[in-house]
């Protein structure tokens, strides 16, 4: 039966979430931006809300309640919401435990899902953009090649959130023509976390370019065991999540441009109460709306394992659009002060031109 | 919890509709565009021999849109020829009574086809329909109704070929304002009034487009939809029209989105037979510029679809959705307008000819943006909602 209404228990996550994004990060994420640093504290508190270790199997360690890519977006979208950098950063560890979760092997599950679901927060992260003209997840130029009882991976990666503190890195390479996962753990030799990454946007989130020379790790690290991973699958949970994620920074900026524009008096009048202001906002009303429930569309999908490869890749393409619309015109709203760093609109706007890079940055 | 799994209801709703769609209104979709005016008879014949398989019930909800959008993927102009109260319907079941329910729309499957209208537009005010100027005077037992009505779909078949009904709007207090404005039911054969002026249209050809003139048109005191009573402080008339479009505006998103994907699939079908695959997992950069049209044109009739989907949903809970329909109104009409002009430029030869029917759909789709509210009306409605603005502080 066709439906729009969340769960209630997705009710409860949903206005959980939605009151840390508007008490926690809403009150630093500029000064997150222009420091380029999280606090600790904001981290934990958010980790302490359980968002990944609830999805994960008590036998592993987590609290055994449903992992569902429909949860996922609405958690992504209200975190989103409140601020990207921070977003991806609490999320991070879902970038390794969900792979791990839905396709590792039984000795992969045991081993790593109890590490991230630690009552601590502790970063866990994957490695999948690589820093050249015509990136394709389909074809990576970081290969892996089988050498006895060993992976031998050798290439760059780059846009790897947390890579410096995570102890446990997914890295996807080309084995024998397909993208697999490889799990990495920190120290290993021939893996080299660079200098941190200087970005336009989600400035507040660090990432690192990776390179990998002659890095060596057991065959069983591979994602997946001899099965290997579903990479069509891992490729449309990050698009649907970022598409959630997109969604909500894009809200936050509508939010904020019409009231605004509300506000703002030109020629003895509220800005709103023009047409040309008005439509610009009933547009990106319109189209933040069918970015959601193309998001959830494709989260469906996903939840019911069903193939969502053309759902998941046209939702992202509408999402990066309607994004970079979104901001860009919030921007735009606010005239001059909305291009001064006092006013929020300029950060979301770079942060809404990321989307389309972030591929695989963000997963449900 | 969030959902999207058709009904078996639906599903087979769906099915029936499109073999129905194929089998009925594509064959003479070329046949009627060309020869606009000639009335269907035969299609109509059908159709009202199955009219019991329920397949071309219209109603407003989930199910009955996903079937329309399929109907009007074999043809928008002929969907609208199919019997019933239509727009009509949909204003004496938003404002009416139960004893009105049944008088007028009772009838309705049996004897001979009939058709509903509902008659707003007038040659001085369109979307602004708060300005109409059609007068109903109250004398003893009856209205009497005057004024000229255009833009009256399937007014003709309603009032001239079948023994149908048109809901009127008119105003019974001019110094009112919205608060006079009412509506009536006017039955075919009622004296005073007669259809004018058979439109020529860009595209629906099928359908008939007419002009109603109200001179001194005499009706029952019991044909007014909702209250006679006039207070100024209310405008619950008014308010009726819009109940209605809240019903109708995804209604008409549905139908705008089976003209859509009947360009889409078109553009789907030749590039299939021509071993053109579109990649859809992968990154924009290396897309054709094919490929990125294509996916947007599906990504937005979806994003069309889903918005309307939203909006029938909401009704059927009952909750309020004057500003979801709008917003699918806009979107739908304006996307398939959109996908439909592009899929000409994409097929060149192939989609400019008559010998297809994609310049057809094309012509068709326009007509989504327009009626039962424009684009730039609904835009506007979805500007004062998420503004919270009213009329004064947005014009």
């Amino acid at each position: 039966m066709i439906s729009f209404s969340p769960t209630e228990e997705q009710q409860m996550i949903v206005t959980m979430v939605k009151q840390f994004a508007s008490d926690e990060m809403r009150k630093i994420y500029r000064e997150c931006d222009e420091n380029g640093e999280i606090p600790d504290s904001v981290i934990d508190t958010a980790w302490k809300m359980g968002l990944i270790s609830s999805s994960i199997p008590e036998d592993y360690g987590g609290s055994g309640g449903e992992h569902s890519a429909i949860t996922g977006s609405l958690i992504g979208e209200e975190l989103a919401w409140g601020d990207l950098s921070m977003t991806m950063h609490i999320l991070c560890p879902a970038l390794f435990a969900y792979p791990v979760l839905e396709m590792g092997s039984e000795t992969q599950r045991k081993k790593y899902l109890p590490l991230v679901c630690d009552e601590k927060y502790k970063a866990a992260t994957a490695a999948l953009i690589e820093p050249r003209f015509g990136f394709d997840p389909y074809s990576l130029s970081t290969v892996a090649q089988l050498d006895g009882n060993e992976y031998v991976l050798n290439g760059e990666k780059c846009y790897v959130p947390l890579a410096a503190e995570a102890d446990l890195l997914l890295v996807y390479a080309r084995e024998n023509g397909s993208s697999q996962g490889f799990i990495i753990e920190k120290g290993t030799k021939g893996l080299d976390v660079g200098e941190r990454e200087k970005n336009m946007g989600i400035k507040a989130l660090a990432t690192y370019e990776l390179s990998l020379k002659n890095c060596r790790v057991p065959k069983e690290n591979r994602l997946g065991g001899q099965k290997g991973c579903d990479f069509d699958r891992i490729i449309n949970c990050s698009r649907v999540a970022l598409s959630a994620m997109a969604t909500g920074v894009a809200k936050a900026a509508f939010e904020y441009s019409r009231d605004y524009a509300k506000e703002r008096v030109a020629f003895g009048e509220p800005i709103a109460s023009r047409q040309a202001i008005a439509f610009m906002l009933a547009e990106m009303a319109i189209e933040i709306d069918a970015t959601r429930l193309m998001t959830w569309e494709a989260a469906w999908k996903l939840d019911r394992k069903e193939e969502a490869t053309k759902e998941a890749s046209l939702v992202k393409a509408y999402a990066d659009d309607m994004v970079i619309m979104v901001t860009d015109r919030a921007v735009q709203i606010l005239g001059g002060h909305g291009y001064v760093r006092e006013h929020p609109v300029e950060l979301w706007l770079r942060n809404g031109r990321g989307f389309v890079t972030f591929d695989g940055m963000a997963i449900v | 919890m969030i959902d999207f799994e058709l009904s078996p209801e639906q599903q087979k709703g769906i099915k029936a509709a499109h073999e129905a769609a194929k089998e009925l209104f594509r064959p003479v979709s070329r046949y009627y565009d060309e020869h606009e005016h000639e009335s269907p008879q035969e299609l109509i014949d059908n159709i009202w021999k199955r009219r019991s398989e329920g397949l071309f019930d219209l109603g407003m909800d989930a199910t009955a849109a996903l079937r329309i959008e399929e109907l009007c993927w074999g043809d928008a102009g002929l969907f609208l020829c199919i019997p019933g109260p239509a727009l009509g319907g949909a204003a004496v079941f938003s404002s009416g009574t139960r004893e009105q329910m049944e008088r007028f729309l009772g009838g309705f499957n049996e004897g001979a086809p009939k058709w509903g209208a509902m008659a707003m537009t007038e040659p001085g005010c369109g979307s602004d329909t708060a300005a109409i100027s059609a007068t109903a005077v109250r004398d003893g037992d009856e209205w009497v109704l005057n004024g000229e009505k255009i833009f009256v779909t399937m007014g003709k078949r309603a009032l001239e070929d079948s023994d149908g009904f048109v809901v009127v709007w008119a105003t019974v207090d001019k110094s009112a304002g919205r608060a006079g404005m009412k509506s009536f039911v006017v039955p075919a054969g009622t004296p005073g009034m007669r259809v004018e002026k058979l439109e020529k249209k860009l595209g629906i050809k099928a359908s008939d487009t007419v002009t109603i003139i109200f001179d001194n048109c005499r009706i029952p005191f019991e044909n007014i939809l909702g209250s006679p009573e006039v207070r100024k402080t209310e405008t619950k008339g008014f308010r009726g029209a819009m109940a209605t479009f809240d019903a109708t505006r995804p209604i008409i998103a549905a139908q705008a989105l089976g003209v859509g994907r009947a360009a889409l699939d078109f553009i789907k079908e030749t590039l299939e037979n021509e071993g053109i695959k579109i990649h859809y997992g992968t990154p924009r950069q290396k897309l054709t510029a094919l490929e990125r049209d294509i996916i947007e044109m599906e990504a937005n009739y979806k994003a069309a679809k889903l918005l309307t989907l939203r909006a029938l949903w909401m009704m059927s809970q009952l909750q309020p959705n004057s500003l979801e329909s709008s917003m699918a109104k806009a979107k739908a009409g304006l996307a398939v307008t959109k996908i439909t002009q592009k899929a000409v430029e994409i097929m060149g030869p192939l989609g400019y000819s008559r010998k297809y029917l994609l310049e057809k759909w094309m012509r068709d789709a326009k007509i989504n943006d327009i009626f039962e509210g424009t684009g730039q009306i609904n835009m506007l409605i979805t500007a004062r909602r998420t503004l919270n603005y009213s009329r004064d502080q947005l014009k």
